[in-house]
């Protein structure tokens, strides 16, 4: 297992579907741990019956049914999938409600979906996805990018409520990969996948939904920000110290200008 | 889906496996990458056989530099430069190196023979190019190596027919203690047409980097271009040459600063904003608001 999860640092991130079937194929009694590892590209159905497509990922996964969270139904049917209950569905609602609005703020477009299940010790998990499409075939407003794939991945787990706060314990990841191409420049294409972790307590009476929504917004604007800050700006330096622009050339070799 | 596979896999798709992700490990990474899928295999025999199969092309591919023994210098791995599938010529020093792929690297050096060099004539041409070429490289890139081949036409003895010469820059950077490895490779392909006195260069560069420090994070850029110029003497054309590659790779620089810099602003925006498209951040706190206009819609039967 470490081997593997060891791989999936090193390959291309564009490739890791390709990576992970080979993974699974090489690893089969692995499988289960190399599914909740390693965060996949998110996958689409629709759903025909609410005209609206939703996310597919291990959480609303049954068998081979994925759970709409628009229909609360099973695609392809299914007899006895797991449901949230009754009270959890109607939070579930909402936050597919407001997180399709958040979505649509922050990515102009874009595909969300908002799954939640009971855990073992009385409190329960929220699982937050968004996939967006930003090439210029896809919601990409501006035309710029010939491929553009973000796929965000946030799972809250809260813990019981214990005198009027609980424990929320979020983990995202952002998956993405964009391609600019053009006849001047050539094909430049930058992916890259990233995870990080926020720990709160927080008092129950703000609203779970609130409470959630607040600390997916923090961390994903972070996580943001340090793939442009940071992890772009690590490869860029990379490309000045293999080939370093001239005006560095220059403070390093001053005596070239009187040549 | 993992159910439905079949549980046991042959070999010889063990092998393939194994060899496409060694084919695809970042620049300087393969060592590492062999590692873990050696340890994944647990079958040493796959393993070499995937091994010996992926490594000369991955060395190929990535133009990677090994030195000497004897410390004359670097030979480059190049399907330019390939004798045989061990020994890779060195143009420069007139030697053969003998490599070992997957330690990668040179175990044994011998002077090449006068079959595996280019005519005098040619030689002239080729060596005029390393010279120039070898200034420039030794300026622009604190960690390039290249070489001139001459890849058709090498026993041409005097002017009146076509020869071609390829020019190899590579330039790696390896600091596994930043979690960074890079590398940036040219190729440009110097086609001699007599009949037309003209020279036509086509240019392909690669530039790839990974930082790996809690995430994954990779550029591969590539672009292609193409130029011209006529035939002269040997040292003017190599100093007309080494001009048109120096113009077209600082220009390529110059638009992968600018693709950089496009990022937050347009190209990033595209993806996610950095902020709503209220300028403010999302009301949580007034949630309500979206629900009571959706019962309203509902009520009043305009969402229909």
């Amino acid at each position: 297992m470490d081997a593997a999860l060891g791989l999936m640092r090193r390959i291309p991130p564009k490739h890791i579907d390709t990576a992970l079937s080979a993974l699974l194929s090489l690893l089969p009694h692995h499988s289960a741990d190399l599914l909740s590892q390693v965060d996949q590209p998110l996958q689409v159905l629709s759903d025909i019956e609410c005209g609206r497509e939703f996310i597919l990922c291990e959480y609303n996964r049954d068998a081979d049914s994925y759970r709409s969270p628009w229909s609360n139904k099973y695609h392809p049917p299914l007899e006895d999938g797991p449901y949230p209950s009754s009270e959890l569905r109607k939070l579930e609602i909402e936050a597919n409600d407001v997180f399709a609005v958040y979505c649509e703020q922050y990515y102009e477009g874009g595909i969300s979906s908002v799954y939640m299940w009971e855990d073992e010790n009385e409190g329960f998990v929220a699982c937050f996805l968004i996939k967006k499409d930003g090439s210029k075939s896809g919601h990409g407003r501006r035309g710029y990018l010939q491929e553009g794939a973000w796929d965000a991945i946030h799972v809250v787990e809260v813990g019981p409520d214990e005198n009027g706060t609980a424990h929320y314990c979020l983990t995202s990841t952002v998956m993405l990969s964009l391609t600019t191409n053009n006849e001047s420049s050539g094909s430049f294409n930058l992916s890259g996948s990233i995870r990080r972790q926020m720990n709160m307590d927080l008092a129950v009476a703000e609203g779970h939904l609130q409470n959630m929504g607040k600390m997916i917004e923090e961390l994903e604007g972070k996580l943001r920000n340090s793939l442009d800050q940071v992890y772009f700006g690590k490869t860029k330096e990379m490309v000045c110290t293999l080939r370093p622009p001239a005006e560095l050339l220059q403070m390093r070799f001053p005596h070239h200008r009187d040549v | 889906m993992a159910d439905e596979e079949e549980n046991e896999i042959s070999d010889e798709q063990k092998i393939e496996i194994a060899k496409w992700f060694l084919l695809n490990s970042p620049p300087g990474e393969i060592q590492y990458v062999a590692k873990d899928v050696k340890a994944i295999l647990g079958d040493d025999t796959v393993y070499e056989s995937a091994a010996s199969e992926a490594f000369p092309l991955y060395n190929k591919a990535h133009l990677i530099s090994l030195q000497f023994p004897n410390r004359s210098g670097d030979v480059l791995i190049t399907s330019y430069s390939e004798i045989n599938a061990n020994e890779y010529l060195d143009p420069r020093t007139a030697q053969v190196a003998k490599v070992d792929h997957i330690k990668q690297v040179c175990k044994e050096v011998r002077p090449a023979t006068d079959e595996e060099l280019p005519s005098s004539y040619v030689e002239e041409y080729r060596c005029a190019v390393e010279a120039e070429l070898s200034k420039y490289v030794g300026e622009a890139y604190p960690k390039g190596v290249c070489s001139v081949f001459c890849t058709r036409g090498k026993d041409v003895e005097e002017p009146g027919s076509d020869f071609e010469l390829v020019v190899v820059i590579s330039a790696a950077r390896h600091s596994p203690q930043n979690f960074c490895n890079g590398s940036w490779r040219s190729i440009w392909t110097i086609e001699f047409k007599d009949d037309l006195q003209v020279v036509e260069v086509t240019g392909r560069v690669q530039v790839g980097a990974h930082y790996f420090e809690e995430g994954n994070v990779q550029l591969d850029a590539k672009h292609e271009c193409k130029d011209s110029t006529i035939i002269q003497a040997a040292d003017d054309c190599a100093i007309s040459l080494t001009n048109i590659i120096r113009h077209h790779e600082t220009e390529y620089l110059t638009s992968l600063q600018a693709s950089y810099s496009n990022l937050p602003d347009t190209t990033f925006k595209d993806l996610r904003r950095k902020l709503p498209v209220t300028r403010t951040l999302f009301p949580w706190h007034n949630t309500m608001q979206f629900a009571l206009t959706k019962d309203i819609t509902k009520e009043l039967g305009i969402g229909k």
